[in-house]
């Protein structure tokens, strides 16, 4: 690889785990001090690399300049002295007290994940935190992936810092009785990263399904780890697994989405839902359901393309559940699609009416392709009405499109 | 906005109705109860067992049980949900909605949950 490839891609795999290991060395009130040590790191790397060429082992050399960076910070900082005095003395020449360790690092990592999704952080602030620390995304590229600017991202990440601060959040695993809800909150900022990245209205295609690879791989260090590997976290992973499957199929050659009824299905990849699958499997031990499991169900069902009425009973049946734990908008109008394709146009029209979500464009698309070839005037007025509340470009060519074929 | 049970009263469905048919009424059931989720009116419910149901009374102050069925009426209890309703007047319209009044002699109840008032 060529220095001005390999530096970014060590920054973003190696960033994390020297921030998250100092930080849980130092405590989370050095947060800031770990990151600005890793970040010199690499600007002494960019500099010594440019005219010595690029060591053998990069990341071997990474991990000695920060562990020396991390030395002399606490011989610096005399708050630390009493801290780990005792780790100084034991090795006043060395610094094997930090461990970059792989072990270590995972453990680092998870411990840092649960700091960070801490229920008094709110949610936008634990994605934010998660990216930066955790995932090594650059200031501009969260912004550009929340379709904000740098600033407000830069106050988000310093308020959260604080709380992080004033709550005395320590960098651990939480008790193992509080494990399971702690684990929720965890999950739900992961949903969320994903969602972000999948559902994202911005342009940059790459942030998004690098938001979407980053989700996965910190449910992986939740899956990897005894004590957090529930069925709930398989269920997630499955389902992003079922999602992520399809990126090559949802956009065409001119960077546009294609809608799932449109999709190539050859284009979808297969490892990633026998992946899913498998994952899915193993979620189903234990007796509690979680609305991962139920929405992982449902995009295992979107993984067979063909258009039966088992399918779509089966979706039906899930979005049932799923409501009845876990209401979204979203849902309510995918679950009134389902009851069409299971019960017919007629019963779907009925219930879609009750549903009255009147500042939701996709409420009016739904109405407007239930009734096409029902009353074709009645669909044109409700897909007008959802042109006038769409947000999006793609949005409203869809729409418009969908017009002129009624 | 206020909480109402809605109280399901029917027979025994297993001694009237193949297990196809019964297969049927859960569909509907299910559906029913997803179509008040899909409003977010949807709270919780729970559907009541008949299989070694039992019914204890006393007797000259000593508790007699006795198996179900509940001596004279056919229909009882199989189920309730709960719903959130802006009225009575939509709480019986979710009430009216659902499966188990197709069967000639079954009922819904629908009563407004008892509740602290708020602090």
């Amino acid at each position: 690889m060529q220095q001005q490839e390999l530096i970014p891609h060590l920054f973003r795999t190696e960033y994390s785990k020297i921030c998250a290991v100092l930080s849980r060395l130092f405590g989370i009130e050095h947060l800031e001090a770990a990151e600005d040590i890793a970040s010199e790191t690499f600007v002494l790397a960019l500099e010594t690399w440019s005219y010595k060429g690029i060591p053998d082992n990069p990341v071997a050399w990474l991990y000695v300049v920060a562990k020396n960076k991390a030395k002399n910070y606490i011989q610096r900082n005399a708050l630390f002295a009493t801290k780990i005095a005792n780790a100084i003395k034991a090795t006043t020449t060395e610094v094997s007290f930090i461990d970059l360790s792989e072990e270590n690092i995972a453990d680092s990592q998870l411990q840092m994940l649960f700091a960070l999704c801490h229920p008094s952080i709110p949610a936008e602030a634990q994605i934010g935190l998660s990216l930066r620390i955790l995932c090594g995304f650059g200031i501009d590229e969260i912004a550009t992936a929340f379709l904000t600017n740098k600033e407000t991202i830069n106050k988000r990440l310093f308020r959260a810092k604080e709380k992080l601060r004033a709550e005395q959040i320590a960098i651990q695993l939480p008790a193992p009785n509080e494990i399971d809800k702690r684990v929720d909150t965890v999950l739900t900022t992961l949903y969320l990263l994903f969602n972000e990245g999948y559902y994202s209205e911005s342009n940059d295609a790459i942030i998004r399904e690098e938001l979407c690879t980053e989700a996965m791989r910190l449910v992986y260090l939740l899956m990897n780890n005894e004590q957090t590997a529930l069925p709930k976290v398989y269920a997630l992973y499955a389902l992003m697994c079922f999602h992520t499957s399809r990126f090559p199929a949802r956009k065409n050659g001119n960077g546009e989405m294609v809608l799932y009824e449109q999709q190539d299905e050859t284009l979808w990849d297969y490892e990633l839902i026998t992946k899913g699958a498998f994952y899915l499997n193993k979620a189903s031990q234990g007796n509690s359901i979680s609305k991962y499991h139920l929405e992982a169900g449902i995009a295992y069902w979107h993984t067979i393309k063909a258009d039966t009425h088992e399918k779509w009973e089966n979706i039906l049946q899930l979005y049932n559940r799923l409501l009845q734990i876990a209401y979204s908008p979203i849902a309510a109008l995918n679950r009134t699609f389902a009851l069409a394709k299971a019960n017919g146009k007629a019963a779907a029209i009925a219930e879609a009416e009750k549903l009255r979500l009147t500042d939701n464009h996709y409420y009016f698309t739904l109405l407007g392709e239930l009734y096409t070839n029902i009353d074709n005037t009645k669909a044109k007025q409700y897909l007008e009405q959802a042109v006038s509340l769409a947000k999006t470009g793609t949005d409203k060519k869809v729409l418009a499109k969908k017009i002129e074929e009624l | 906005m206020e909480e109402y049970a809605l109280i399901m009263r029917h027979e025994d469905g297993g001694k009237i109705a193949s297990p196809e048919q019964m297969q049927q009424w859960m569909k509907q059931t299910m559906d029913w109860i997803g179509g008040i989720a899909a409003q977010n009116k949807f709270v919780n419910g729970t559907g009541l067992l008949f299989d070694n149901a039992k019914v204890v009374t006393t007797q000259g102050g000593k508790p007699v049980v006795t198996n179900g069925p509940y001596g004279d009426i056919k229909e009882t209890i199989g189920g309730l949900i709960v719903v959130k309703a802006d009225s009575e007047e939509e709480a019986v319209a979710f009430a009216t909605g659902c499966p188990v009044l197709q069967g000639e002699g079954n009922s819904m109840e629908v009563r407004k949950i008892a509740k602290e008032r708020a602090h």
